[in-house]
């Protein structure tokens, strides 16, 4: 028949360089795409942009959105949208912050900044988060309400819940130990740092060879060796190179001499402390390699996917595609709340408008970054750098002073471009979707 | 065709042993349409039974009861002489009855692997989708099925009609599928893979399983099985043995209803 024809054996045929790497050509014209942004911009700002101390703060800046980013994929992937994200932030830290400063300290008379605050006030807020985002996943899945309208009117109803909760006050200042979450309070500091990197690169150097020994004990083709090099050495060069920028923003000296003065010491001449890896960034390191082994290597991951490219195929299948709804919102919902963590720490207060239009850019971060609204197609990583680059984008053209109209036109008009070169990209490869 | 097989399968039924499946009176309507109405069907061991009708005929529909992508009004299904209870698509695949659909019901944005395990995915020991040990038993699957198959790697809509349905078919006869049900199996398919259906069916047969075939094509029918039952707006025309009727019988059985003994009448 024609496919048998079509198909002779492979006599491995002349391939490309990055097929040879198997390196995502998408992921690549992304990377691409963030450095030339980053080398204009610096170039416009006379080498502010690309300081470590604006590398260090975009870094800050982006981790709640990228957060709730990696479970938008999960939602669009599965031919959903979730439009109640900033709203189920919001009350969520609302939540964190009435226990954390009311609640904690003098009902339950524990005291401020007591140990245990911290603890209770996520564990509370992270099931706050992921009941809404259950309850949502219910009403879709089991009462087969759309998604766009049941969180349209989350959209409206989370966050004014925040509101009734606080009647509508600005709570603060949070618990010292919560702050930590927050970014700039919170560092590994530079030693700390630099083992966190080398344990990356480690286990991700072992994570390469596995596989690769797992492939060619089945007898399956493998790319060659020095191919499996190279991406090891770019992998080596990533970890170590951003732990690096993170360690390059010292500490200010006059921050430093504060701290000195509180321990009753005096501060050594010419002494430089770096900020090194933010508590929040290992956070999103953290949740993105979570969700990235959710999505690759277990059934809730090739469920979703599946459901995603063909949601009678997933239910003929056995798959019980109602259940797996419920699951997806509930990790939204919880990654919401996780974000809700970070977010209010990094401001130090809950205020009414935290997390406000958050659920567009998490939707705008997550399609940048290749996640088809026709479901079935995503990547963690592409929503992650999707969000970066966005809020590099926003911060870069606060920078240069664009004007705030500008600023919000630029962005939407990206969105739209960044889709739209992604379908012509699929295009050429004949890809269906 | 062998006539040793179509024997055992007769003897089956001549002996009166308890059918493999036996759909009893099944109802199914849609909004007061009665797209089933008061059918039985049966299905020994080794037996392949043709259901044929027009399309809207009710064929697709009383199947997709037993694979539990329907659920009947009234009615009961025996298998083995037991009552089983088929409420979906899960349910159907403990009682060991696999499908494949017209459609195909493949993810085509995963890979032949994915697709051949989906919902049932071999995990290493900590629960994690071993990919490694899918690929490796999806080689060995498909190099009997179909060994020009080469794309192991990329999403099935890469692949074929026939490739995609040697994907279908691997994924119904892997599990130990003890009733299969082939819903126009060879309808997106050239000579060449419609003969590799056929094979694939006797050696099936000769495994004792029992086979549901809907189909149009009433020479197909005819070649590959044993038993037809034909269907009209809902209704069961009738069963007949296939070596009792020729193609004609079969036609006006489809066309106007009728069984063979009725056609003077």
């Amino acid at each position: 028949m024609t496919e048998t024809t079509s198909q002779p054996i492979p006599s491995q045929p002349k391939r490309s360089l990055f097929q040879q790497l198997e390196l995502d050509v998408r992921l690549l014209g992304m990377i691409g795409a963030f450095v030339i942004l980053c080398i204009g911009f610096n170039i416009l700002t006379d080498g502010r942009f690309l300081s470590p101390r604006n590398l260090f703060n975009l870094t800050i800046q982006t981790v709640s959105v990228a957060i709730m980013a990696t479970g938008m994929v999960f939602v669009i992937v599965m031919r959903h949208i979730d439009l109640s994200v900033g709203g189920i932030l919001a009350v969520s830290s609302a939540v964190m912050a009435l226990v954390q400063t009311k609640f904690l300290p003098t009902y339950l008379g524990l005291g401020f900044d007591n140990p245990l605050t911290w603890v209770i006030a996520i564990a509370i807020g992270l099931s706050v988060g992921t009941l809404i985002g259950a309850f949502q996943g219910w009403l879709i899945g089991y009462q087969s309400v759309p998604a766009f309208i049941v969180t349209l009117g989350g959209f409206l109803i989370w966050r004014n819940y925040g509101w009734l909760f606080t009647s509508g006050q600005t709570i603060g200042p949070l618990d010292k130990n919560f702050l930590v979450l927050g970014g700039v309070s919170g560092t590994m500091g530079e030693a700390t740092s630099w083992a966190i990197g080398i344990v990356a690169v480690a286990v991700s150097l072992w994570a390469l060879t596995t596989s690769r020994r797992g492939r060619i004990q089945h007898g399956f083709p493998a790319k060659p060796a020095w191919a499996e090099g190279v991406v090891m050495g770019l992998v080596t060069c990533a970890i170590l190179g951003f732990v690096w920028i993170l360690n390059s923003y010292d500490v200010p000296t006059r921050k430093l001499e504060r701290i000195f003065e509180a321990k009753g010491e005096v501060m050594p001449e010419g002494l430089e402390v770096g900020y090194g890896l933010p508590i929040s960034v290992l956070i999103l390191i953290v949740t993105a390699i979570v969700m990235t082994l959710v999505a690759r290597r277990t059934r809730l991951g090739r469920y979703i996917f599946a459901t995603g490219g063909n949601p009678d195929a997933a239910e003929l299948s056995g798959i019980n595609t109602r259940l797996l709804t419920v699951k997806v919102f509930a990790i939204m919902g919880f990654l919401c709340a996780l974000s809700a963590v970070v977010a209010s720490a990094r401001l130090q207060n809950h205020t009414n408008d935290i997390g406000t239009l958050d659920e567009l850019r998490v939707i705008a971060a997550a399609v940048i970054g290749g996640t088809a609204l026709a479901g079935g197609a995503g990547t963690i990583y592409g929503a992650i750098l999707g969000a970066l680059v966005m809020q590099s984008l926003q911060s870069g053209m606060a920078m240069v002073g664009v004007d705030a109209p500008l600023q919000n036109i630029v962005v939407g008009s990206v969105l739209v471009l960044a889709v739209w070169l992604d379908i012509q990209y699929r295009k050429r490869m004949g890809a269906k979707l | 065709m062998t006539a040793s097989h179509m024997k055992s399968a007769k003897q089956c039924r001549a002996d009166g042993d308890t059918p493999l499946v036996e759909l009893k009176d099944i109802c199914v309507s849609f909004g007061g349409i009665h797209a089933v109405d008061h059918v039985s069907v049966d299905l020994h061991p080794g037996e392949v039974v043709g259901l044929l009708g027009h399309n809207g005929a009710g064929k697709s529909t009383l199947i997709k009861v037993l694979s539990g992508a329907y659920q009947m009004d009234s009615g009961e299904i025996r298998i083995n002489g037991d009552k089983a209870v088929i409420t979906n698509p899960r349910d159907a695949r403990t009682y060991n009855v696999e499908t494949i659909y017209q459609t195909l019901a493949l993810a085509d944005n995963l890979d032949a692997a994915s697709n051949l395990f989906l919902g049932r995915e071999l995990t290493t020991p900590v629960g994690l989708v071993d990919d490694a040990a899918m690929e490796a038993e999806c080689r060995k699957i498909m190099g009997g099925l179909n060994p020009n198959f080469r794309k192991f790697s990329e999403p099935v809509s890469a692949l074929s009609g026939g490739q995609r349905q040697s994907v279908a078919i691997a994924r119904a006869v892997y599990f130990n599928a003890k009733i299969l049900i082939m819903d126009e199996p060879t309808a997106a398919l050239g000579p060449q893979e419609t003969q590799m259906v056929a094979e694939l069916i006797q050696k099936l047969k000769a495994q004792g399983i029992g086979i549901f075939l809907i189909d149009h094509d009433v020479h197909a029918v005819m070649e590959l099985c044993d038993r037809a039952s034909v269907m009209k707006n809902g209704q069961l025309v009738g069963t007949v043995n296939i070596d009792e009727v020729t193609d004609d019988d079969l036609l006006s059985m489809i066309i106007l209803g009728k069984k063979p003994g009725q056609a003077a009448a």
